[in-house]
């Protein structure tokens, strides 16, 4: 599983970065940017998917990884 | 205030400066949600207000129907002389695509994360400080004493203005949200020694530069050039509006609500790392802040019929007790795991100064029970809210049990 942030749905609300800080960082502009690839493990998931349920712009998804 | 005839039906003739609605307006909501969901009114020459979460959520992302150009509702309407167009009154704010994102993304950085967060020892001591004014009082007016006196201080530091003239702020702040009944000669009239105030902190940056926004501003560029003095001064104008009355009633209806509920004050004293999530909570329940936008032109909209200059009124606070969107909307549940509130907005004008908000009032409810873990209202009668598109507590006595 990955996660994304589809950057141009992000508006900068600071949630996922604020709930999950080990799977999401901030850019300059203070907008949400995905740590490294975003793979999750069974551990992470759990917190993406809590991050994900929290974006008030539905800018997070979690996607099977190909 | 004006005289004006009471509402009899929230859903026809709706205006949110009726006592009705300031004192409290989630029943009025949750009502217009199940008969009415886009309410109208004649008043203010013209406005809608939809009640529902999916409403506010389509008009916030439609900058095609709607104009940000004025967003704080009065009974006129802003006239070409008034925009200097495309910077607007306010930018970004006021400010439409697409100079809205080149206007926005200059501030942003300063607004971001990493800058606020390296406010946080100075909050705390402003807060610290707020505190041993009142020390062995019995009864603290927590929104007068305390509340109000936070975001004003940390924003004329960022601007770099004069320490004594915080005050002037707050009193500034008024004129610009809370007067909306005046006739517009007379906000106009008020708007001057603003302008005046601005000009001269302008002018003297310019002479003394130093590291503050104020100096950002003024050495700020868009395609190369400096900006505007218009848009210099109505971001500042912004920044002052947008950053106090608002984070003062995010801290007073967070302790209004403490003060009320001695197991969630219990719970935030004994379980620190609560605090997160808890903010969140306070921030849906009690979200402060309502935005207009200007309906562009005639247009069927949410099933209604709009019409060119109609005031639309964002109730990101109604959207947040929605339940089609949250489980147990009207509960306050300090631990909510799952809360997707819009107490910042939606889409493009999310509040820039939301990680400045979230910190302000982290630190302040910190604070404060860390001083005092145990209090009560001491008069609930006493209690009383402003009135206009920020709601909070103006008026706070509490009782220290502890």
């Amino acid at each position: 599983m990955k996660v994304v942030i589809d950057a141009a749905l992000c508006q900068g609300q600071g949630r996922c970065f604020s709930i999950a800080p080990r799977i999401f960082d901030f850019d300059d502009l203070g907008n949400g940017v995905v740590i490294g690839d975003g793979t999750l493990s069974a551990e992470t998931l759990e917190l993406a998917r809590l991050a994900e349920a929290n974006c008030p712009e539905h800018a997070i998804f979690i996607e099977e990884s190909s | 205030m004006t005289d004006k005839p009471p509402v009899l039906d929230f859903a026809t003739d709706w205006d949110h400066t009726d006592p009705e609605w300031v004192t409290d307006p989630y029943p009025i909501w949750e009502d217009l949600r199940q008969r009415c969901p886009v309410a109208h009114t004649d008043r203010y020459g013209g406005a809608w207000f939809p009640a529902s979460h999916a409403g506010v959520s389509m008009v916030a992302k439609d900058t095609d129907t709607f104009t940000s150009r004025a967003v704080v509702m009065g009974n006129g309407r802003p006239t070409e002389e008034d925009l200097p167009a495309p910077i607007g009154l306010a930018p970004p704010i006021t400010s439409d695509p697409p100079f809205h994102q080149i206007a926005r993304k200059l501030i942003l950085p300063a607004f971001a994360p990493r800058p606020i967060n390296a406010l946080e020892p100075q909050i705390r001591a402003l807060c610290t400080q707020l505190l041993d004014d009142v020390v062995g009082e019995k009864i603290v007016n927590a929104s007068q004493s305390y509340a109000r006196l936070i975001p004003p201080a940390v924003i004329r530091q960022m601007l770099g203005f004069p320490e004594e003239d915080t005050e002037k702020f707050i009193e500034m702040v008024h004129v610009i949200v809370e007067a909306i009944d005046l006739p517009e000669e007379e906000r106009i009239e008020q708007f001057v020694p603003v302008e005046e105030y601005f000009t001269r902190q302008i002018e003297e940056h310019q002479a003394n530069p130093r590291d503050d926004l104020t100096t950002f501003l003024l050495n700020a560029e868009i395609g190369g050039e400096k900006l505007a003095v218009e848009h210099v001064f109505g971001t500042m104008v912004l920044i002052l509006v947008a950053g106090i009355d608002t984070t003062w009633s995010a801290v007073g209806a967070s302790l209004w609500h403490l003060a009320q509920h001695p197991d969630d004050l219990a719970r935030l004293v004994n379980e620190p790392e609560l605090m997160n999530v808890a903010i969140e909570e306070f921030l849906r329940f009690y979200a402060p802040v309502t935005m207009a936008r200007l309906v562009k032109q005639d247009v069927e909209y949410l099933g209604c019929p709009m019409k060119e200059y109609d005031w639309i009124l964002l109730g990101f606070p109604a959207a947040n007790r929605d339940p089609v969107v949250f489980k147990d909307a009207d509960k306050f549940i300090i631990d909510r795991a799952e809360n997707r509130h819009v107490a910042f907005g939606l889409g493009i004008h999310r509040c820039i100064g939301s990680n400045l908000a979230r910190l302000e009032l982290r630190v302040a409810l910190e604070e404060f029970i860390q001083r005092y873990p145990k209090f009560e209202l001491a008069n609930k009668d006493d209690v009383t809210w402003s009135q206009g598109q920020i709601r909070g507590p103006r008026n706070l006595p509490l009782r220290i049990l502890a």
